[in-house]
């Protein structure tokens, strides 16, 4: 299999790029959820064990990357959806386009209100 | 009187033999369960983190609420069953685009089948053998000890 010249970008735009960002997301909850159920199945040890591993998620900086992951699944999960219509509806591929500004719109809407939210649980009302 | 053959036809190389629709319920399965999560995990994501004080909330009392309820038990095997295996599809689908030799293609797709495995029963096995009165809980319905 011949690989491509270095710098060479497959169309581009927005089909590629969501392509990409679906990918990239996609990996990045994949990996969270194996921790995830690693620090839940501490509530099987003890307490406190489940606690003090709950305490790192309350920290101010571990906060922060908790809205890019949030920010992660909230694009994954609506632009998955774009991908099902695009795949199932008859004029999904036609708009696509549009569905991905849709899904930007969405995305942003969803994240304010849970971005002033978690930061005033983080930092503390 | 020599007669001239017709050129052989190159056999496909999709043995017919070994052809399944696996790939076409893969990427069926995707869909669905994709559907199935968004209604699971962004449900997940708001109860955990938007109602009430979201993280700050969050501890082995937390955790005992919810599932001391059937239907939080449910949500929660069902989101933890449909997000790895759909998770799991995605990164075979990725290694399989990315690795290209194949030792590196087969050994990574064990690493990850096996930390599929893992996931899914510790996961399974915390929600079901899940003990509010575990030791060292300061609950007042539990027996003492």
């Amino acid at each position: 299999m011949p690989t491509a010249p270095a710098g060479t970008l497959y169309r581009g735009r927005e089909g590629m790029w969501s392509w990409v960002a679906h990918r990239v997301t996609g990996v990045l909850i994949f990996f969270f959820l194996f921790a995830h159920v690693l620090d839940t199945a501490l509530v099987r040890v003890s307490p406190e064990s489940y606690d003090t591993v709950m305490e790192t998620y309350k920290n101010p900086i571990v906060g922060l990357l908790e809205i890019g992951l949030v920010g992660a699944v909230v694009f994954h999960a609506f632009n998955g959806l774009r991908v099902v219509l695009v795949d199932f509806w008859s004029r999904g591929p036609r708009v696509h386009r549009q569905m991905l500004y849709a899904v930007v719109v969405v995305w942003v809407l969803l994240m304010i209100p849970f971005t002033i939210r978690h930061l005033g649980n983080v930092f503390g009302e | 009187m020599a007669t001239t053959q017709a050129p052989s036809v190159v056999a496909p190389r999709s043995r017919s033999s070994a052809r399944s629709n696996t790939e076409l319920y893969a990427w069926l399965f995707m869909r669905v369960s994709g559907i199935l999560l968004v209604v699971l995990v962004l449900g997940h994501l708001y109860v955990n983190l938007m109602a009430g004080d979201g993280i700050a909330a969050i501890d082995f009392a937390f955790v005992a609420g919810k599932w001391s309820s059937p239907f939080w038990q449910v949500w929660d095997l069902l989101m933890l069953w449909l997000a790895q295996l759909h998770g799991t599809n995605g990164l075979r689908t990725i290694i399989n685009d990315y690795a290209e030799r194949d030792q590196t293609r087969f050994w990574l797709k064990m690493l990850l089948y096996t930390a599929t495995v893992v996931v899914l029963f510790l996961g399974t096995l915390t929600i079901f053998t899940f003990d509010p009165c575990i030791a060292g809980s300061t609950y007042e319905f539990c027996p003492a000890d």
